[in-house]
């Protein structure tokens, strides 16, 4: 894993920072009512993002990673999910905006990547045809110009033969290059914020590496924003400047990306970083941090970590099951935990 | 495919061999005698082995042949598919009388239960769970199980009987260009149409809102969604043409069933297409007829199967040949 320090000023996830943010977030909410009862799916999301910067959001499965960018890109909108909260997007709150005009800014002003490039791409479109129907929608221009467009653009996202590859369907496409045509389609109409799930997750190892690699690229070129949702923090640590750790549907932590690796001040995370495999330990040995998520129907009335928690007796009193703790941001590291910084150090040190 | 006709046109024979009909006997009528019976057999071809009475019959498709006891042969000229043994009547020219009438009725209702099914089916993907959808649901459950008899006698009932909306069912009208015009063709065919739509758009609608439903789960309807496409675009563009297939399998099926001859309805409505002809040729051992329409209705299914598979590749490139 590389890590590069990090030259440019950070915008920090602090709550208190101004609504000038690019993207300012406030108390995003999720909530789906099923048969079941009302699945809390994200609860109280805070954080901002400036032009250039790339956010980094880690969490397991179901801890409502994928539900936030989806709320964010108005995906949501016209579902029975209900979301609450604010999302200050130049100027424009992305919650209440209503679809037709959050249909404006979706392609063109956001653009979005998905996990699995197979099942995303339209299996009865050639890949051009895709990018193209993306260019002019937000574009007037004629169908040769499109073309154009898209041919130029999947030259730029590192496709040979753009021009022959263009009337070609997604099956004929290797997993790389469809990820490859999905960022080009994402990308052809310049949007300032790009929103990444979990692009890397259905390749392998050495096409992710490259893939990771356009993207930064890209974002240098347009000076976009990236929010890039992730379960890998190798992935996080080669491209994040700041990262938000979600648990449950909350952030557990957040900050700069070397202070979480480093200065890491939230045993969830502490967990996450110690069941990463390392190439020096023990191949057998890996560290999962033991039980299960909490189930989102009925979130526990104190920490959403703590029946998991190695370290909640340490508080004492039980507090960690009785009281959820408020998110605290020290200097730009914010941290939900009740444990105190010198007993997270401790903690720390000890492992 | 030519296999396959072979296929049935081989065990359609043989059933008809093996059945206890006995033509010449039928053929010769009321005053009868041993004698008579052994020159009807003669002249019906029904007195040589079953193998040479099939390849005669086979040539026939292909070629004119002479037909009739030796000395008394008369041409069947091609297409031969033999004689009737009731009118003596060329089985061709039957067939080519009857088909007018089953195309009439197949197309307008074909063209009804698509629209109505894949619309509805749509509309109650499109708003699954709200009470829109719960109505289509249930009105598809209730049209799938109304039997045509039902339907068919209640629609003739109420518009041609009591409303006098509608004229009963004519022979005269089998062609929306014949001198009557088109509107007296769909007049007289509309209520067939919605009969044969009733039961069948019911079905439609069911498949047409299961697989939509699931197409719009799909991850590449996010994409589209995600592009900024317009609604429209999203639905039809990137939904329908992609959980529209199974619906075209179904409409391929059901046409070829279709031209083989609706009999219920035809016999409801009185409408002397091939199902009509068919079962009045089983009933009186007419063998020639009932297979020459068996075979045709046979011919028809596989041939939908052929341009099913033509319109997949249409519709889906990943079934193209290279």
């Amino acid at each position: 894993m590389t890590h590069t320090p990090l030259t440019q000023p950070l915008s920090r996830p602090a709550p208190d920072h101004g609504a000038s943010a690019f993207l300012d977030v406030r108390n995003l909410s999720v909530k789906f009512p099923t048969d079941d009862g009302l699945v809390s799916a994200v609860n109280g999301m805070d954080f901002t993002l400036e032009r250039g910067q790339t956010l980094g959001i880690v969490g397991e499965s179901g801890s409502g990673k994928s539900v936030t960018s989806q709320a964010l890109m108005g995906l949501l909108k016209g579902t029975s999910a209900q979301v609450t909260g604010r999302a200050m997007f130049q100027g424009k709150d992305l919650v209440t905006l209503p679809e037709s005009a959050m249909r404006q800014l979706r392609g063109r002003n956001i653009g979005m990547i998905f996990q699995d490039p197979l099942s995303a791409l339209h299996p009865f479109y050639t890949v051009g045809h895709q990018i193209a129907e993306a260019y002019l929608v937000h574009n007037k221009a004629s169908k040769k110009q499109a073309r154009t467009a898209a041919v130029d653009m999947l030259g730029r996202v590192g496709i040979p033969s753009p021009e022959q590859r263009f009337d070609e369907y997604p099956h004929h496409f290797s997993g790389g290059m469809r990820q490859r045509a999905m960022i080009a389609m994402a990308l052809i109409c310049e949007p300032e914020l790009l929103i990444a799930d979990e692009p890397t997750t259905a390749l392998d190892v050495t096409v992710q590496a490259q893939i990771l690699d356009l993207m930064s690229e890209l974002q240098e070129e347009t000076n976009s924003a990236l929010i890039l949702i992730t379960h890998d923090l190798g992935v996080v640590a080669e491209v994040c400047d700041d990262v938000l750790v979600m648990y449950g549907g909350q952030c557990v932590e957040s900050g700069p990306v070397d202070e979480i690796f480093y200065d890491t001040r939230h045993p969830y995370t502490l967990g996450l970083l110690n069941s990463m495999p390392t190439l020096n330990g023990s191949a057998s040995q890996l560290n999962p941090i033991p039980g299960q998520p909490p189930s989102l129907l009925d979130l526990p009335q104190g920490c959403i970590f703590s029946a998991r928690c190695q370290y909640a007796e340490l508080v004492g009193d039980g507090v960690c099951a009785k009281q959820r703790p408020e998110l605290t941001v020290d200097d730009g590291h914010g941290k939900r935990c009740h444990l105190s910084g010198p007993q997270i150090i401790t903690i720390r040190n000890s492992r | 495919m030519v296999l396959l006709l072979a296929a049935v046109s081989f065990i359609t024979f043989t059933l008809f061999q093996l059945g206890p009909s006995d033509p010449a006997a039928a053929a010769c009528g009321q005053e009868c005698t041993p004698e008579r019976v052994a020159e009807a057999r003669v002249a019906l071809g029904m007195d040589q082995p079953f193998f040479v009475q099939y390849i005669d019959y086979m040539r026939g498709l292909f070629s004119p042949r002479m037909i009739g006891a030796p000395g008394a042969q008369t041409l069947c000229e091609w297409p031969c598919l033999g004689k009737s043994f009731q009118t003596n009547e060329s089985v061709a020219d039957i067939i080519a009388r009857s088909l007018p009438y089953t195309f009439s009725m197949a197309i307008g209702a074909l063209i009804l239960w698509t629209i109505t099914g894949v619309g509805l089916g749509l509309l109650a993907a499109l708003r699954k769970g709200s009470p829109v959808d719960k109505f289509i649901v249930g009105a598809a459950s209730v049209g799938v199980s109304l039997p045509i008899p039902v339907t068919g006698l209640f629609l003739l009932l109420l518009f041609v009987n009591q409303l006098h909306l509608l004229p009963f069912t004519t022979n005269e009208i089998n062609s929306p260009f014949g001198p009557q015009g088109p509107g007296a063709w769909v007049a007289n065919y509309l209520l067939p149409w919605i009969a044969l739509a009733v039961l069948f758009s019911a079905s439609y609608i069911r498949v047409t809102r299961t697989n939509m439903i699931e197409t719009f789960g799909e991850d590449f309807i996010r994409t589209a969604r995600a592009k900024g496409l317009a609604p429209r675009t999203v639905t039809f563009k990137h939904g329908v043409r992609a959980g529209i297939t199974p619906v075209v399998t179904m409409l391929g099926m059901d046409i070829g069933l279709l031209l083989g001859g609706a009999v219920l309805t035809e016999q409801i409505f009185s409408v002397p297409g091939l199902g009509f002809t068919a079962v009045h040729a089983a009933i009186s051992g007419d063998l020639p007829v009932t297979m020459a329409i068996t075979m045709l209705a046979a011919f028809f299914v596989i041939v939908a199967n052929v341009v099913v598979d033509l319109a997949y590749a249409a519709i889906d490139p990943r079934v193209r040949l290279q």
